[in-house]
């Protein structure tokens, strides 16, 4: 099944948040603080691979989509690419995009919409995921002195990009409907966390939608690199 | 606690202990937490399955180390997969060690301070991506020769944990074969690729069963307490037989002059491996051992702030919970 010309963009937009996202999570597996968190990040991990596949399906060929395109035409949100930083950091990411991504398949399940067969089971893999990082959110910002430092500084570094998967993309209407809700979750969580909600604006003159328009932050077009270097090296083969 | 005094207070008279031990082990009966044991049983038992486990979760390393190089989406995710169910055998393998009287902690501190080892094979390079299929098919394949006798070991909680990843790495072991199939029967280049990998993962995989029998100074006290029931030259037999004709169905060759059929025998002969470059790499001298423990202390290290973040969160809450009720 191929999605139509509108479903495309917005399959593409989905798909390409799930794969980079996935991608970094890959990059933690054998350097997690505790070996259930190398089960835990390689379980959203493989999540999140399997909704990238579902989506990009949709559009064409997953693998020529994945590895042979060049960064411009990467549609992913600039969340998603964000290094890893420490675990703090990954967290931070985790919790702004699950957060976001429940709530849209939430709806998207909810609707008629070319998504929402596929939402509806992505909405209970993102509904874990969510769980996992509110609750790694509370315990580093009510743990110690050094991991709420850290956890604040995650939450204040990563807050320009969480404007961004509300910006309005073809297809997708009903990513700027959860952007309150998404707010009222995260404030909750946070503040349970005992850390303070960000002053700084969710989007830069530069973040607003720049991911869903091809324009990226620097460290991504590393990362696109090394994942397709070696697909890259042998055209033509299969795996 | 030290490995071996943490057995639970003696009843009855010593000899007597020893003879019950020996009659249920005679009589293939799993021994159990609560049971007694020789304080020689239960160290040999915590020296094995810690060793076991900590192989698990360094070998997650050399794997990964391909995760994000994944030629395709498919083969990623197997590969995703693969790394985690390789924690998750971790996790059970320490749970089993610590029936035994040890703690998690107490032995991650020994694999980091260099007190207790892993599998040698870890300690090789993964430098291209046909090694992860070579590690699928031959050390996946041979983990599998040496587990699945453990699955009648003596001692239920190894015994129950090995049946449940002998299931998984059996999985493991088909995708490896199938991915190197995929490159055997692939471009020029992807067939040169597989058949250099094999060409380097063999003899290591041969070593994974352990010293020859004269030289193994653990085994016949292994197999009379029943926690090994094959010696290490037995199943490296297996091995050799078995793989041959796999190597056969992939198209790939073994990179053994003197492999060859012994009719006599219903076994195949092999060359001699080189003992020399298997104490050395025990040694700490392979070519990762640095790499691969650095790598494990950091990941501890650097996650320390968060395991105490973890525990602070934990004791404050579990006191508001006291206060309130």
């Amino acid at each position: 099944m191929t999605a139509t010309s509108v479903a495309r963009t917005a399959a593409l937009a989905l798909g390409d948040d799930a794969l980079v996202l996935s991608h970094r999570l890959g990059e933690w597996a054998g350097h997690a603080p505790v070996l259930e968190e190398e089960v835990a990040l390689a379980n959203i991990a493989l999540d999140l691979l399997g909704q990238a596949r579902i989506l990009l399906s949709l559009v064409g060929d997953e693998d020529e989509l994945a590895y042979l395109r060049e960064e411009r035409a990467f549609r992913n949100l600039q969340l998603v690419e964000q290094p890893n930083g420490d675990f703090a950091h990954t967290i931070a990411r985790q919790l702004f995009f699950s957060t976001y991504q429940h709530l849209l398949y939430g709806r998207l399940a909810a609707g008629d919409g070319e998504f929402a067969p596929l939402a509806a089971k992505a909405v209970k893999e993102t509904e874990y995921h969510r769980d996992h990082a509110e609750q790694w959110t509370l315990r580093l910002g009510d743990g110690t002195e050094e991991s709420h430092a850290r956890m604040q500084r995650a939450v204040d570094t990563l807050w320009r990009f969480t404007g961004e998967p509300f910006q309005p993309v073809e297809g997708l209407a009903e990513a700027p409907l959860v952007e309150e809700e998404w707010l009222a979750s995260v404030t909750t969580v946070l503040e349970r966390a005992t850390l303070t909600v960000p002053e700084g604006p969710r989007t830069g003159a530069w973040a607003a939608g720049a991911g869903r328009q091809g324009l990226h932050t620097e460290p991504f077009g590393r990362m696109i690199a090394e994942m397709q270097h070696l697909h890259r090296s042998h055209p033509g083969a299969t795996w | 606690m030290t490995e071996g005094q943490t057995h639970p207070a003696k009843e009855g008279s010593a000899p007597d202990q020893q003879t019950v031990f020996d009659a249920a082990v005679a009589a293939d009966e799993r021994i159990e937490p609560r049971d007694w044991m020789p304080d020689a049983y239960r160290a040999s038992l915590v020296r094995q399955i810690a060793q076991h486990a900590h192989s698990e979760i360094i070998g997650m390393q050399p794997e990964a180390n391909w995760i994000t190089r994944a030629p395709s989406l498919r083969r990623k995710a197997i590969l995703m997969a693969k790394v985690q169910d390789e924690a998750g055998h971790g996790l059970y393998l320490y749970s089993a060690a610590e029936t035994l009287g040890t703690s998690r902690e107490e032995l991650l501190d020994k694999l980091h301070a260099g007190r207790q080892k892993y599998s040698s094979i870890f300690n090789y390079p993964t430098l291209t991506w046909a090694d992860v299929g070579a590690i699928g098919w031959l050390v996946d394949g041979a983990a599998i020769t040496n587990q699945v006798p453990i699955c009648r070991c003596s001692y239920g909680p190894y015994a129950r944990a090995m049946v449940r990843i002998c299931k998984e790495e059996s999985f493991h072991q088909r995708q490896g074969f199938e991915s190197l199939l995929a490159l055997s029967q692939g471009t020029p280049e992807q067939h040169a690729m597989a058949q250099d990998a094999v060409n380097r993962w063999w003899w290591p995989s041969l070593m994974m069963f352990g010293p020859p029998d004269d030289e193994s100074s653990h085994s016949a006290q292994s197999m009379q307490w029943k926690i090994k029931r094959h010696s290490n030259d037995e199943l490296r037999q297996r091995f050799v037989d078995i793989a041959v004709p796999q190597a056969k169905a992939l198209g790939l060759t073994l990179p053994d002059p003197d492999l060859r059929w012994n009719e006599e025998r219903g076994h195949h002969d092999f060359g001699a491996i080189d003992w020399a470059e298997f104490w050395d790499v025990l040694k700490g001298n392979g070519p990762c051992n640095d790499q691969r423990i650095t790598q494990r202390r950091r990941a501890h290290e650097e996650g320390a702030w968060v395991r105490d973040a973890a525990a602070a969160y934990a004791s404050k809450h579990r006191k508001t919970k006291g206060e309130a009720a």
